[in-house]
């Protein structure tokens, strides 16, 4: 019984996105998250690279900013 | 991490990057160039090209081979394709080196949604790697035989929110599997064919040497937590932590925390990064005796091990307002520092060279310094 207020908090985000659901963060609220800064992977070409050089040093692998394959290293 | 804003291709832009790497007498350094073009108003191209050239006496090297120079070259051709809040994505990938040829696919899908607050993105990667080893020291061309071949496959799922209109919060896994074959007579499977592990030589104090054997197969999860915050001074805090473990008995975390300050012009950049893993089940810096397990390595990279990497980063922005075909241009310089420290990973060469006793010998550590120098434009 005591999940039932969280099946119902769920319920209620999942299902009113059928009707009157609105966004809470308005299209014109957007200009520091569409700012470039906020986007720690701006430079492609670093966010590979430096995935690149940790992949190839650490067992470690995946869920990274950056596609994982082809590197060539085993 | 991916932005979340309404769906929109990716900027149209070109980089130009020198990159080094030093640490551990192990230099990789290269020329990368990435450069991605619109096709009408649904459809990027790209188009990247990296090379890694290689001078290596690194510890292994030292132990098990002779010094050697190399060169690796991937190139990557890709598209997105955007359609209403949906980007698809297809890339192929291919790695080549005189004893390494690696083949990636990747697809992948971005959705947008719930006003375009929050973004899933699920990919899968099929890699196709097909491993040599050099055979003779001299002589040209060097001859290779063939040793493995490896099918990877990687999928992965994420999802990204705005909490507010100056921060998300986004969260990623990724399933990888790796299955080797073994070219026929040969044991190489997962492993670097030339890495050797250790061993007690019975009645002295020395090391004897013979080569790895790994498992066939890894599978890998990894689970990780990103977010990004923008600070009422216009600047942003990125942060990071990841879990992983595999079926090989390694649990790693990382966490990173990354802060982006815009001054005038310039863009800075400061990183700060932690790692730390536990060791393979198969892995030990000495065995008792030569063929003592089914599986034995002594891989670095499979030891117990932490490392910590600091680093800073500038851009310079000019022809901010254009400058004939030119949108924008960025000049930028890329600097970090790695620490690695070996918790059970001993410096060999130190018994091989100067018959210090096996076992006692002291824990590798070493720096790296990583750089990057790259011109950007935007058009």
């Amino acid at each position: 019984m005591k999940r039932l207020p969280l099946i119902f908090l769920v319920a209620t985000f999942v299902f009113s996105g059928c009707s009157t659901w609105e966004p809470w963060v308005k299209p014109y609220e957007r200009e520091n998250l569409s700012d470039p800064i906020m986007n720690v992977g701006r430079d492609p070409v670093v966010a590979s690279y430096h995935h690149h050089v940790f992949e190839t040093r650490e067992s470690a692998r995946g869920a990274g900013s950056v596609s994982g394959g082809g590197c060539g290293c085993n | 991490m991916q932005q979340v804003t309404a769906a929109v291709l990716p900027e149209e832009r070109a980089d130009v990057m020198l990159h080094s790497y030093e640490g551990g007498e192990l230099t990789v350094s290269g020329p990368a160039i990435l450069v991605r073009k619109n096709i009408g108003t649904s459809t990027s191209v790209f188009y990247n090209t990296y090379t890694d050239n290689i001078t290596s006496a690194s510890i292994d090297v030292q132990i098990s081979g002779s010094p050697y120079e190399e060169s690796r070259t991937e190139q990557t051709l890709g598209v997105d394709y955007l359609t209403g809040k949906t980007t698809l994505s297809f890339s192929y990938t291919d790695s080549t080196e005189n004893d390494y040829e690696a083949g990636t696919v990747t697809v992948g899908l971005s959705q947008d949604f719930f006003g375009d607050l929050s973004t899933l993105t699920m990919g899968f990667s099929q890699g196709n790697d097909d491993i040599s080893a050099r055979v003779s020291s001299g002589g040209d061309p060097l001859e290779f035989e063939a040793r493995s071949s490896i099918v990877r496959s990687n999928y992965r799922i994420g999802f990204t929110q705005v909490l507010t209109k100056n921060a998300t919060l986004g969260f990623g896994f990724e399933t990888i599997t790796d299955e080797a074959t073994s070219a026929p007579g040969e044991e190489t499977t997962l492993n670097n064919p030339y890495r050797q592990y250790s061993y007690q030589v019975s009645g002295t104090d020395n090391r004897g040497f013979a080569f790895e054997r790994y498992p066939n197969t890894r599978t890998s999860n990894a689970l990780s937590l990103r977010g990004n915050y923008f600070l009422p001074w216009k600047g942003a805090i990125h942060y990071e932590y990841r879990t992983f473990q595999d079926s090989w008995g390694i649990r790693a975390n990382n966490i990173g925390l990354t802060y982006v300050q815009p001054i005038s012009h310039f863009v800075f950049e400061f990183r700060y990064r932690i790692y730390s893993q536990t060791q393979a089940d198969f892995y030990q810096d000495l065995f008792d005796r030569e063929d003592q397990f089914t599986f034995m390595a002594r891989d670095k990279e499979l030891s117990t091990y932490s490392s910590t990497a600091i680093g800073f980063g500038v851009s310079y922005e000019f022809a901010k307002k254009g400058w004939g075909w030119i949108d924008k241009g960025s000049l930028n310089f890329s600097y970090d520092l790695i620490s690695f420290e070996y918790d059970n990973f001993r410096d060999a060469t130190e018994n091989v060279n100067d018959g210090i006793a096996a076992g006692t010998e002291s824990f590798y550590a070493f720096d790296a310094t990583v750089m990057q120098a790259f011109v950007s434009i935007w058009y």
